[in-house]
């Protein structure tokens, strides 16, 4: 069975275990670097970015998500997560502190907003085209969720929602501003495991 | 489906009220009264704060009418760190609620730690569009706190102390009666909700499921990362830290302590480190010299 690593500090890891067992794939919690070892491939959930990159940094598990993904690990970031691959980090909002930048892994050529859709009362869901995953428009769930502001040449836009990608895919790191693993359609987790 | 508008987006539904709740597992919440301690709880890695004027231990030695938070306060908490800020109203108070939301509030905290407004009835969470976490000591008053609308329990423990004893009490009885539930017939359900005060089809829910349906965090009495890893051993799914962490010797150590202690749990021989030298732990009333009427966990309805 093919073993699939989740960033268990904190977030909503529970929920993308559940997708990958519909998929007939097994989750593994990491929370160590030997944990990390042990999985082909990783998904890091949302959460609070900041939560988890520090936690992360703490176990010195920023660095070994690093060295795996150049040696060609997939990964799979969902909101908090995306954030955390993001090489970088931008604001529309300057006087908000979301613009410090705490522990993160990179390696995504994208610039990301944090909460840029607003504080909890304007999260909202939606459903996206996606033609590269599914036919059918896939139900997504954004929660304060951050936007990529600017892609560089080597990411491809998989979907997109109000001009704003929200579904990224460069080589072998797929990242959604969304949470599919709070749904019950499988799709994405579909493709990150199958195609990624 | 390219073409959705802004105005066509279902706002604030259940399922991102849920969604929330679900982001926020696995972490610490950690009341702050001021800018400077939300920054300390955000750089400890809390994962959201719950800002108000003055934390339990002090309500309690303070006396007098506990309301909501001066808003001022609330929205400098909001502008100075990027996780999520909660903020408590009085318990049947939907005015201080309705100006929580206002003010953009990620968690509404309808809260027996402040003067209950109504002695007869709760919020309407329903209505709002932020969503609210409850407290509760029983299956039944988390059953009817969701039913009510509420997207996140937590069993109340007793704030201000810095006893862990009533807040392991409330979530044992919580989980020993959904695993009581589930082996219960479906013919006695609706004498049990009866009995307990809860709405049948959450009971029904409950006993078909083994788990509430939204998630249950831990509150009232966590003063060291022992207690916070007690409380996720024993099936907690995240813990609000009150008046624990700013009323000890080193809060900066102390915050940080209780984070990784609840990063890490299930690892002892973690918790020996992260509990080595944290200074003092706040000195505590034991909860069995308070009277029955001074506890808050009995406000509720």
């Amino acid at each position: 069975m093919r073993r699939v690593g989740i960033i268990a500090f904190q977030g909503a890891f529970e929920r993308h275990a559940q997708a990958l067992r519909a998929l007939g794939a097994q989750p593994v919690q990491v929370r160590t670097r030997a944990a990390l070892a042990e999985v082909e491939r990783l998904i890091i959930p949302g959460g609070e970015s900041t939560t988890i990159g520090m936690l992360m940094e703490r176990e010195g598990l920023i660095e070994s998500v690093r060295q795996r993904m150049n040696e060609g690990m997939p990964v799979f970031g969902t909101c908090a997560g995306m954030i955390l691959l993001a090489d970088e980090l931008t604001t529309s909002a300057p006087e908000h502190r979301d613009t410090e930048r705490t522990p993160y892994i990179g390696g995504l050529a994208i610039a990301i907003e944090r909460n840029a859709y607003g504080r909890q009362v304007e999260s909202f869901e939606t459903e996206l085209a996606a033609p590269e995953l599914e036919n059918r428009p896939i139900p997504a769930v954004f929660i304060r969720a951050p936007a990529v502001r600017s892609c560089g040449p080597s990411v491809r836009i998989l979907a997109q929602f109000e001009g704003a990608p929200v579904l990224v895919r460069q080589e072998r790191i797929l990242a959604a501003s969304f949470h599919p693993e709070l749904t019950e359609e499988t799709a994405v987790h579909r493709y990150f495991i199958d195609r990624v | 489906m390219n073409e959705t508008l802004w105005s066509e987006r279902q706002k604030a539904t259940w399922k991102t009220k849920l969604g929330l709740a679900e982001m926020l597992k696995g972490g610490v919440i950690m009341d702050v009264t001021t800018v400077e301690e939300a920054k300390i709880a955000a750089d400890a890695g809390a994962q959201a704060v719950m800002a108000l004027e003055r934390v339990p231990a002090d309500i309690r030695a303070h006396g007098g009418v506990a309301r909501m938070s001066d808003p001022g306060m609330i929205a400098a908490i909001q502008n100075a760190v990027s996780i999520p800020v909660m903020a408590k109203c009085r318990i049947g108070h939907f005015v201080e609620a309705q100006i929580l939301e206002a003010l953009g509030v990620d968690f509404i905290d309808e809260s027996e730690v402040l003067t209950p407004a109504d002695d007869c009835f709760h919020v309407d969470k329903h209505n709002f569009r932020a969503p609210f976490v409850c407290g509760c000591r029983d299956l039944g008053e988390a059953l009817r706190r969701i039913g009510e609308g509420a997207a996140l329990v937590r069993t109340k423990g007793e704030a201000g102390t810095g006893d862990i004893v009533e807040a392991v009490r409330h979530l044992r009885t919580v989980r020993d009666t959904v695993r009581r539930l589930t082996n219960l017939p479906s013919e006695e359900l609706m004498s049990e909700a009866k009995t307990m005060g809860a709405p049948y089809d959450l009971v029904v829910e409950v006993s078909l499921t083994g788990k509430l349906p939204v998630p249950n965090f831990s509150a009232g009495g966590v003063a060291t990362p022992a207690d916070a890893a007690l409380m996720m051993q024993l099936g907690a799914e995240a813990v609000f830290v009150g008046s624990g962490v700013f009323k000890s010797g080193d809060p900066v150590k102390r915050a940080r302590a209780i984070v990784d202690a609840v990063a890490h749990y299930q690892d002892p021989v973690r918790l020996v480190e992260i509990s080595r030298d944290l200074g003092d732990s706040m000195s505590g009333i034991a909860t069995g010299a308070i009277e029955e009427g001074a506890k808050l966990a009995g406000r509720g309805w």
